[in-house]
């Protein structure tokens, strides 16, 4: 039950106080202002350049745009602790360190999933983009395995951040790259083959994938290859996060390194 | 002469130390980097072939507001955590001295993106840099620098009296690259937002730039970045003093 606490409560709570969100002008801004002008953004871009009609855009960035919170919040949430001196206390409790990395990630993949539905309000309201109801569930449970996996690569951003200096500038090229690679605007297959094959090992590609064969009709079980795929990609960030940030606790402590900035 | 020093001085300060920066690296060389890749492979694979040159100076305008608005957004800010915004409301130079260099430095680093595009192209997707107007060219780049940098320096005087304004920084970013032509004709937006993109400078920057590189007219673009610097200036030595006078009144200057 005390892990259970530490899950929920601690998460919830780190998120709030490490996070600077809590100003609604921030979040409105930062959350929601700056997906919908990258989704209109590239809506009429792809519009100039002749690519793909609107749907195609407003899916992969209503997807990618999830990655504000799976990418930034995520890695600060863990990173900030060093940087702002909580670190110490924080590993010398004897609490449960699955409880205390994992839970971390439920605001953040909420949160996550706010801004990746906004981002389909804007497509279906600014955007030639229509969704008719009876595709909402698959595609709701598309975005929770989409956005768990995002939020898994910057777990392992942050895990990284206990130990770079600069963690912000590789979660900010991430986000940026993701881009590019994820099939977000561009059709992977389109991509140079090594840009592919980085887009494929990455989370986000295959849940996009996925959300636009729903978008055009698909049912779930029609992509349920893609999904299974998507949640593995995540769950390997996730193992991988989990043990760097194992191994740099183990070696911090040793070091006495923990603080170093 | 007092004030050009303080001026060549304090904007080769803050161009160092930007260039020093990581998160100025990233906006002013790397993302301007991706977002000209993307565009490519956009126009590639889309109906359009795009010129490529074009793509690349619309990418490296778009790195210069980035820098321009991160940057000047973030310059009062970073004075209040630094400790020195009163500092520098104390000194004897006018604060808005102490700040127009800061916020040109900014626009300034975005002349990396525009090295960095062009050579992404040049080097990557053998784009030859053939300009139509050399002249006009390296008069255009710096007369939008002055214009973006003193558009920033509106935004900074803003910064002084409201402290979470710089939470807009995020919000400026797409779409002042969306409306004012920089990889997307203004043509192809709703009406309403020509007429916005007439008083913004990078609108003219970008035109300025693109017409003396690939064939038209600069000279009125360039008359246009100009004209706007004046008008930015104005406006800024009446809010910068306005609001250097609120924020000392309500004791908010150095609040974080």
């Amino acid at each position: 039950m005390r892990h259970v606490r530490l899950f929920f409560l601690g998460g919830l709570f780190s998120y709030r106080a490490l996070f600077n969100w809590i100003r609604p002008v921030t979040y409105l801004t930062t959350m929601l202002g700056s997906p919908l002008f990258q989704i209109l953004f590239f809506a009429y871009l792809g519009r100039f350049t002749g690519l793909r009609d609107d749907t195609f855009f407003v899916v992969g960035n209503a997807v990618q745009v999830s990655a504000m919170s799976g990418i930034y919040a995520m890695t600060l949430t863990i990173a900030n602790e060093r940087n702002f001196g909580t670190l110490s206390p924080v590993l010398a409790t004897p609490a449960s360190r699955p409880a205390l990395f994992l839970g971390r990630a439920l605001p953040v993949i909420a949160n996550g999933l706010v801004v990746s539905s906004f981002g389909f309000g804007v497509g279906l309201v600014l955007l030639d983009f229509e969704l008719g109801l009876n595709q909402v569930p698959a595609l709701a449970t598309v975005l929770v395995v989409t956005v768990t996996s995002c939020t898994g690569l910057g777990m392992l951003l942050g895990s990284i951040g206990l130990r770079a200096r600069d963690v912000f500038f590789a979660s900010n090229l991430v986000y940026f790259l993701m881009l590019l690679v994820c099939g977000v605007n561009i059709p992977v297959e389109e991509l140079p083959g090594w840009m592919e094959a980085v887009g494929r090992a990455i989370p986000l590609t295959h849940g996009i994938e996925a959300a636009r064969e729903i978008a055009a009709g698909a049912a779930l079980g029609e992509v349920s290859g893609l999904v299974w795929t998507e949640l593995a990609i995540g769950l390997a960030y996730v193992a991988a996060a989990f043990a760097l940030f194992r191994v740099f606790e183990v070696q911090g402590r040793r070091n006495a390194a923990l603080e170093t900035i | 002469m007092h004030a050009l020093r303080i001026f060549w001085i304090s904007w080769k300060f803050h161009l160092k130390s930007l260039s020093l920066s990581g998160f100025f690296l990233l906006i002013s060389v790397l993302q301007p980097l991706i977002f000209a890749t993307i565009a490519f492979y956009m126009h590639r694979a889309g109906a359009r072939e795009g010129s490529l040159l074009y793509v690349a100076l619309g990418a490296g305008l778009m790195g210069m507001w980035s820098s321009t608005l991160f940057g000047s957004g973030g310059a009062i800010q970073w004075q209040r955590w630094q400790g020195t915004l009163e500092i520098l409301v104390a000194a004897p130079p006018r604060f808005i001295l102490t700040v127009l260099p800061l916020t040109l430095a900014t626009a300034s680093i975005g002349l990396y993106s525009v090295v960095a595009t062009l050579f992404w192209g040049g080097v990557l997707f053998d784009v030859p840099l053939e300009l139509e107007h050399p002249g006009l060219f390296a008069l255009a780049l710096p007369a939008t620098v002055l214009g973006l940098g003193l558009l920033g320096l509106v935004m900074a005087s803003t910064f002084v009296l409201y402290r979470h304004a710089n939470a807009f920084s995020n919000l400026l970013e797409y779409p002042i690259w969306l409306v004012t032509g920089l990889l997307i004709p203004v043509s192809l937006l709703p009406g309403f937002v020509e007429p916005l993109s007439w008083v913004l400078a990078p609108t003219w920057g970008v035109r300025a730039i693109r017409e003396s590189a690939l064939g038209g007219e600069p000279l009125a673009a360039i008359g246009m970045c100009l004209a706007l610097s004046a008008a930015y200036a104005l406006i800024a030595s009446v809010t910068m003093a306005n609001f250097e006078r609120l924020a000392r009144s309500r004791a908010t200057l150095s609040l974080t």
